[in-house]
């Protein structure tokens, strides 16, 4: 076979390739769309369930997903962050630090039901919080530690290491070239993961099962210790365990869903254009 | 030249297994020049990198011996203050991803100087100092990155000025430039003498001839001769030296 030839056949698997990977999620949004598109009127964004869930909004879904994902940030993000930069500047390389950061890796691959497990033997039982927003923050948090651990550790070792010896051959300290030099070119990197880990925490439904979803609660949380309805259980229960329910409605909350996380990754990569726009290198 | 600035006993180095510096011992005077030549792996930069500290962040990095600097024990000082008294200019131009003004700054904002006025003072003085003021003043904000490679360096050499250290170490500097900017970098050197020690490794063997007031020649890790820069060039005592200058070698 000559080169020519072995170049198309190549071009073409490679193409094929990116095809099968665009066809299915173009079809989702639109099949989604097409469907749901008629539910969502403001009543349905601002109301809460009616009738058994068969009527009425999907308000509460709304906030209470907010709320959980808001929640597993806040604890994920700065914990995640300082593991990351402790064992990519501060860990000595040892057979402790690469198990630990085989474990890391490893969680990342844990069924979500059993992070779902566990939140509710810990936060739920063991530190008594009950079902309620903490516990399912908490819980959707651990979740995503390992991606923002990892992504944030990467991002860390992409800055070069001849900026570090500069910084400190001027007398900065560890923490100072950290602080000054490394983090803030670091930072797309880390928002990268924050994406990643915020649209797989809206989107989960096993670890809330347990530690914090209400099937049904026509009103608002009142506090972080409350239940909480929340999206992709509230989409579970209309699609399985209410009869009756219109096509329609479901499609439509899959669509808030769905556009709810893309409206969060679209600020996160604003905020990451943002830092990519001042990078000097 | 009397004040001895650095003095260096018995000084061993290793990385893992491989000792790169054996039972170095030599003195290093204050507003001298001391060039050190040798082929690569002869253990000069790891030398220099004795003086600041900066091999410590290898962690198979082993030592033994003695270094002082004004007779005090460089591992017993604090890590930051030593290194805010001996600056480091390195091989290839090392600018920190921030603007021109912020680069200069830096080391001083990290010691703790906060004053606007005072850092502009700072920053223009150490740019003029490495005679990169005039190319760059109408433009401090904008990236250390848009310089050309030499004005890189003299901004590096600039940047190391501006925390006012005592003792300059110049890891090969010339080694990605052209010959003017090498003379622009060398012409900074030779002003900068009066008021700081500077230690020049280098792979241009003509550049110590050029600059230095001491020459030393390492092989393998062994001082082999210092001397003045003259009697090196000109009648070596070590037949090596003699044939790495001729070029007979490395």
């Amino acid at each position: 076979m000559n080169s020519k030839k072995s170049q198309k056949i190549a071009f073409f698997l490679l193409f094929l390739a990116t095809l099968l990977i665009v066809v299915p999620v173009g079809l989702i949004v639109v099949i989604i769309i097409q469907k749901g598109i008629g539910a969502i009127s403001w009543q349905f964004l601002t109301d809460i369930p009616r009738k058994g869930m068969r009527a009425g909004g999907i308000f509460p879904a709304i906030v209470g997903t907010i709320y959980l994902v808001t929640g597993a940030i806040v604890f994920a993000l700065p914990v995640g962050l300082f593991a990351a930069i402790y064992l990519s500047e501060y860990a000595k390389d040892n057979f402790l630090t690469r198990m630990i950061k085989l474990a890391i890796v490893n969680l990342a691959g844990v069924p979500s039901v059993v992070y779902g497990l566990f939140g509710l033997a810990i936060f739920v039982i063991f530190f008594n919080l009950g079902t309620s927003i903490l516990s399912g923050s908490l819980t959707l948090g651990i979740m995503i530690l390992p991606v923002i651990i990892t992504t944030s550790r990467e991002a860390l070792e992409s800055v070069p290491y001849s900026f570090r010896e500069a910084s400190l051959s001027l007398g900065a300290s560890k923490w100072q070239t950290i602080r000054h030099i490394v983090l803030p070119n670091a930072i797309p990197g880390i928002l990268t993961g924050t994406i990643l880990g915020l649209g797989r925490a809206a989107g989960e439904t096993a670890p809330i099962l347990f530690t914090v979803a209400a099937f049904y609660l026509p009103q608002l949380p009142k506090s972080i210790f409350d239940q909480a309805m929340a999206l992709p259980y509230h989409l579970y229960v209309i699609s399985t365990q209410v009869p009756n329910v219109d096509e329609n409605i479901r499609y439509g909350t899959a669509l808030v869903l769905l556009f709810l996380v893309l409206f969060m990754n679209l600020i996160a990569i604003i905020i990451r254009y943002q830092f990519r726009k001042q990078k000097k290198w | 030249m009397v004040d001895i600035k650095i003095e260096i006993t018995n000084l061993d180095i290793w990385f893992d297994s491989t000792k790169a510096v054996k039972n170095l011992s030599l003195k290093i005077y204050a507003n001298e020049i001391l060039s050190i030549i040798g082929p690569s792996n002869s253990g000069k930069t790891t030398f220099l990198r004795m003086l600041n500290r900066l091999n410590e962040l290898e962690s198979k990095f082993k030592t033994r011996g003695i270094v002082k600097i004004d007779r005090k024990d460089i591992m017993k000082m604090d890590v930051e203050l030593l290194r805010k008294k001996i600056g480091m200019v390195f091989a290839l131009p090392l600018p920190l991803p921030l603007s021109i003004f912020d680069n200069i700054a830096y080391g001083a904002r990290m010691h703790g100087i906060k004053n606007k006025k005072k850092l502009q003072e700072i920053v223009e003085q150490a740019l003029s100092k490495a005679y990169l003021w005039e190319e760059v003043k109408d433009r401090l904000s904008t990236s250390a990155f848009k310089l050309s490679g030499g004005q890189q360096q003299r901004l590096c050499i600039a940047r190391t000025l501006a925390v006012e250290p005592e003792v300059i170490l110049f890891d090969e500097p010339c080694s990605g430039l052209d010959p003017i900017s090498t003379a622009k970098v060398e012409e900074a050197m030779l002003k900068l003498k009066k008021d700081y020690t500077i230690v020049l490794v280098t792979n241009n063997v003509k550049q110590a001839a050029r600059v230095g007031d001491r020459t030393a020649f390492f092989l393998n890790g062994d001082l082999i001769e210092i001397d003045n820069t003259d009697k090196i060039f000109t009648n070596p005592s070590d037949k090596r030296t003699d044939d790495y200058i001729r070029g007979k070698f490395g």
